[in-house]
């Protein structure tokens, strides 16, 4: 059975800011990471590998240079990396990007039985959390968004249960495989590769497929294909916050105000 | 006198045998290590054996090492003495009698007198062991007081006893006519007189007994710790010229090993300084983690790795692999993971060592296994290394915040030909909210003493120390050539440091990679520049009350700077260091060196506590500090022992103020 991880190279946001005066993100500079939601995701199809033998196969679909994203996920202990390349995807919104990657896993899926698609919940470049879904929509896959623990999976079944984590409470899902997740970051530490993986990484293959290997119409995909275009970025105005409390002069207080701030929000699990 | 030489003939070379038969079987384990280069410049090997294995230099820096100082020269002389004995045991004629009178009789004296140190020399050991009992004498599996321990004491009582019975009781009998060279021989004759035909009996039985001893030391030696007499001597000859001592490059090829993770990756020093372990017990008596209730012993890890080649060794030999592990659960010869990560590689240790063992870089060298071999590692250390690979800092934050301290002053960016110096901020320098009040004060100072200087901004990476110390070398070695390169472009030729860890790990490690760099702490710098008259310093920072200062490791012990500091606070206080009982080259940690600042310590004692401990004894108004991870330590520390009264301050922060308030 194989698994299939998507990931994204994406910039580091931390360190991506705003030109004030033409309002676009300044990427100059900018180092690109694996979407941090990412290496969960392929964390547990790793974990799949490591208890059932699945294999796992990473993709992704991005620039050239997206490659270096993939072979940390070699590095990693995946045995499949798959760049979806093109000039024809450039350019595409969630709707196409989930289109061109449905159809990767589709082929996918001729060669060998896909279980499990993965994916991390979000990027932190766009936070739409819609390509996930859109992928199990496409491809009629039962759709667990937002898992934070896999309870169990029974391939002779073919099902899979997991937790769900919801705003205020978990919910547990039982569903027929195969099955698309998408992860937050308390599912699992993602590992640490060794030095030997690093090494053999730097020369495995990672598979280039264009648009010629998917065959896709050009107008259902990048540009062209993506419905949704953005008018305009810009920083959100953050409202000047208040100091509360004393900390230096009455910790204890300023810790309890903190606490009672939080539950308020919503922000601590009691 | 002569009780049977065929006789002595047959068992001396059958001990003979026996003893070349376990050294070659013990020293031929040493060649499973590594090849190491350690044959380099012979001059200064041979100056070092003669200070730290001749002139004992490190063993006379306790005041109970004078007394095996004794036993070391006498062992020396006597060897003489006892070759004589072999030899004349099995060919009467053959003996030092053969020598012109004059030189043979001034050899008796010394015999004779060395024999009554000797014996003294005994007695005082085993009243350290039995009485005295320094609390690091023992430690789980090796002690100080072992039945072989006695033993080995007992022998060497025994063959004094014996010598000066067989000499007193031959010059009772009048059969040795040297007496007025024999002088305590001679005492004991007249004490032996009274036996009178019994003497006969008393050179036979001290001769035997003088045989049989010598012969059990010779076959016993090389399966025992004393096996310290053969291999401390070259072991001192062998030692790391590099001073300090860092952890050496790793090649990553493909199929590589990465870190030592069985006996046989370490290196054949490696092997042979775990022969030369005498097990003092010195180097845990410094450990900062053994005096905190952790449980890595220094002496134990070298000991494990003995022990564990002994074990494995025989099957390593043929080919196969060895069954008991060298990092695993608590038990002889194997080190466990805990104490592995408990190092904070101060040194103290290897300042320890009368005979130059080098522990640290191999509790380094297992940590490179685990991290590098098996990725497995204590879980704080993920994010660390994330963000060293991907931010260049340990806290994760944006590289390009890296020079936001600047904000208030006029900071020119490093130019070779323009500015004299790049001050290397670090990351704690650049980052920690604390620090930070640091570099600003450094800065001041550095303008005020007309330095010419420049920073490199945002494009400053991290100096990769802390990776290094864990033992993720694949990740330091990546950072330090980038590092390398960055230098050479802007032509970097000289560098002001704020932050010891940086000083040593551009100075020291950064060699490794082909780059010389003049560097220096800017403790350094300054107290030179007020030396000189450019920079002065009248006591402006009085208000800082009694200051005592803290031996940050990595600018003491391994860097050797322990005067320019104490200069400087002594001119902007106007008073001297209060010195804490452990200081310079006995400095005790404060904890977060070897990366230990990443990491969680939830075994023993707080290090850091330990230490403001001692600190407070002193009754400080402030304590005085030259290193980033010591100010967060002191401060923490003292928070936690509710003494927040005493403040902490960098020692630039204490210059800073001293010009302040002219």
């Amino acid at each position: 059975m194989l698994v299939v991880v998507c990931v994204k190279q994406v910039p580091d946001t931390t360190q991506v800011q705003i030109d004030p005066v033409t309002n676009t993100l300044i990427r100059e500079g900018v180092p690109f990471i694996v979407n941090p939601y990412d290496t969960h995701a392929i964390e547990e199809g790793l974990k799949f590998k490591d208890r059932f033998g699945f294999r796992v196969a990473a993709i992704s679909m991005g620039p050239p240079n997206a490659e270096a994203t993939l072979r940390k996920a070699l590095s990693l202990g995946v045995d499949r990396a798959i760049l979806l390349s093109d000039r024809v995807f450039g350019g595409a919104d969630t709707l196409a990007t989930s289109k061109v990657l449905s159809a990767a896993i589709e082929r996918l899926a001729q060669e060998e039985e896909v279980g499990v698609v993965i994916c991390g919940k979000q990027t932190i470049d766009g936070d739409t959390a819609q390509v996930g879904p859109g992928i199990a929509t496409r491809l009629g896959y039962a759709q667990l968004t937002l898992v934070d623990r896999v309870e169990a999976l029974d391939p002779s079944r073919r099902s899979i249960q997991v937790r769900r984590k919801l705003e205020g409470r978990h919910e547990e899902v039982e569903a027929p495989l195969p099955a698309l997740l998408t992860v937050v970051r308390e599912l699992n530490r993602p590992r640490y590769p060794t030095v030997a993986q690093r090494l053999e990484a730097v020369d495995a293959q990672v598979e280039l497929w264009d648009n010629k290997v998917l065959n896709l119409d050009a107008n259902q995909i990048g540009l062209k294909g993506s419905p949704t275009w953005v008018s305009r970025i810009f920083s959100p105005e953050r409202a000047k916050g208040e100091m509360l409390g004393d900390g230096a002069r009455d910790p204890e207080g300023a810790a309890q105000l903190l606490i009672d701030k939080m539950l308020e929000k919503d922000l601590l699990a009691l | 006198m002569m009780p049977h030489p065929p006789l002595f003939a047959v068992l001396l070379a059958a001990s003979l045998v026996f003893f070349c038969f376990s050294v070659y079987r013990r020293f031929s384990l040493v060649l499973l290590g590594q090849p190491e280069e350690r044959l380099d410049q012979p001059g200064q090997r041979l100056k070092d054996m003669l200070l730290y294995a001749f002139a004992q230099a490190r063993v006379l820096r306790k005041p109970f090492g004078l007394n095996h100082f004794v036993i070391f020269w006498s062992f020396l002389v006597l060897a003489l003495a006892n070759g004589e004995f072999l030899v004349a045991g099995v060919f009467p004629g053959l003996n030092l009698g053969l020598l012109p009178e004059g030189v043979h009789h001034a050899l008796l004296i010394l015999f004779d007198l060395v024999s009554l140190a000797t014996l003294v020399a005994i007695a005082f050991s085993f009243g350290r062991r039995l009485l005295i009992q320094p609390p690091y004498l023992d430690s789980r599996y090796v002690k100080g007081r072992s039945p072989e321990a006695f033993l080995i004491l007992s022998f060497i009582a025994l063959l004094m006893i014996a010598y000066f019975g067989m000499h007193g009781a031959l010059i009772a009998q009048g059969a040795e006519t040297a007496t007025a060279a024999m002088p305590v021989s001679t005492l004991i004759a007249s004490w032996l007189a009274p036996l009178g035909g019994g003497l006969d009996s008393v050179v036979l039985v001290s001769w035997w007994l003088h045989a049989l001893v010598l012969l059990a030391f010779i076959c016993f030696l090389p399966h025992s710790k004393h096996m310290h007499i053969l291999t401390a001597i070259p072991n001192c000859y062998f030692g790391s010229l590099q001073w300090p001592n860092t952890q050496p490059r790793e090649r990553f090829e493909k199929g590589g090993t990465f870190g030592v993770g069985s006996v046989e990756d370490f290196t054949w020093k490696d092997l042979f300084d775990s022969y030369s372990c005498t097990e003092c017990g010195r180097c845990q008596a410094a450990c900062p983690a053994t005096n905190t209730g952790k449980p890595l012993n220094p002496r134990q890890i070298v000991h494990a790795i003995k022990t564990n080649l002994l074990e494995n060794g025989p099957a390593l030999k043929q080919g196969r692999p060895g069954t008991l592990p060298l990092i695993g659960d608590e038990g002889e010869g194997t080190n466990t993971e805990d104490s592995i990560w408990s190092c904070t590689t101060c040194g103290a240790c290897m300042q320890a060592c009368p005979v130059l063992i080098e522990q640290m870089p191999k509790i380094v060298k297992m940590r490179r296994h685990l991290v590098e071999t098996k990725a497995h590692f204590p879980e704080e250390l993920l994010n660390l290394f994330e963000n060293m690979e991907q931010r260049s800092n340990p806290w994760g934050i944006a590289p390009g915040e890296r020079a936001k301290w600047v904000s208030t002053l006029d900071v020119k960016p490093f130019a070779a030909g323009e500015t004299e110096y790049l001050f290397y901020v670090g990351c704690a320098g650049s980052f920690d909210s604390r620090t930070k009040q640091v570099t600003v004060a450094l800065a001041t100072v550095l303008d005020a003493a007309g330095v010419s200087w420049g920073i490199l901004g945002k494009d400053e990476k991290c100096c990769g120390d802390s990776l290094r110390r864990l033992g993720n070398e694949f990740l330091f070695d990546k950072m330090a050539r980038e590092n390398v390169e960055l230098f050479r472009e802007r032509g970097v030729k000289k560098v002001i440091t704020l932050c010891p860890h940086c000083l040593t790990t551009l100075k020291n490690d950064y060699r490794q990679f082909g780059l010389e760099l003049e560097v220096r702490h800017y403790s350094e710098l300054i107290s030179e520049l007020v030396q000189t008259g450019r920079l002065k310093l009248t006591g402006g920072a009085a208000g800082l009350g009694t200051v005592t200062y803290h031996d940050p490791c990595y600018l003491g012990r391994h860097n050797g700077v322990y005067d320019a500091p104490r200069t400087l606070i002594e001119k902007a206080t106007g008073k001297p260091v209060k010195e804490m009982e452990r200081n310079r080259e006995n400095s005790f940690c404060c904890g977060a060196g070897g990366g230990r600042m990443w990491m969680e310590e939830l075994i023993g004692e707080r290090i850091n506590h330990a230490r403001v401990d001692e600190a407070l004894t002193q009754t400080p108004d402030t304590v005085c500090v030259a290193c980033p991870y010591c100010l967060t330590m002191f401060e923490d520390g003292l928070k936690d022992r509710g003494a927040e009264k005493v403040q902490v301050r960098d020692i630039a922060e204490v210059i800073a103020e001293s010009l302040r308030s002219v």
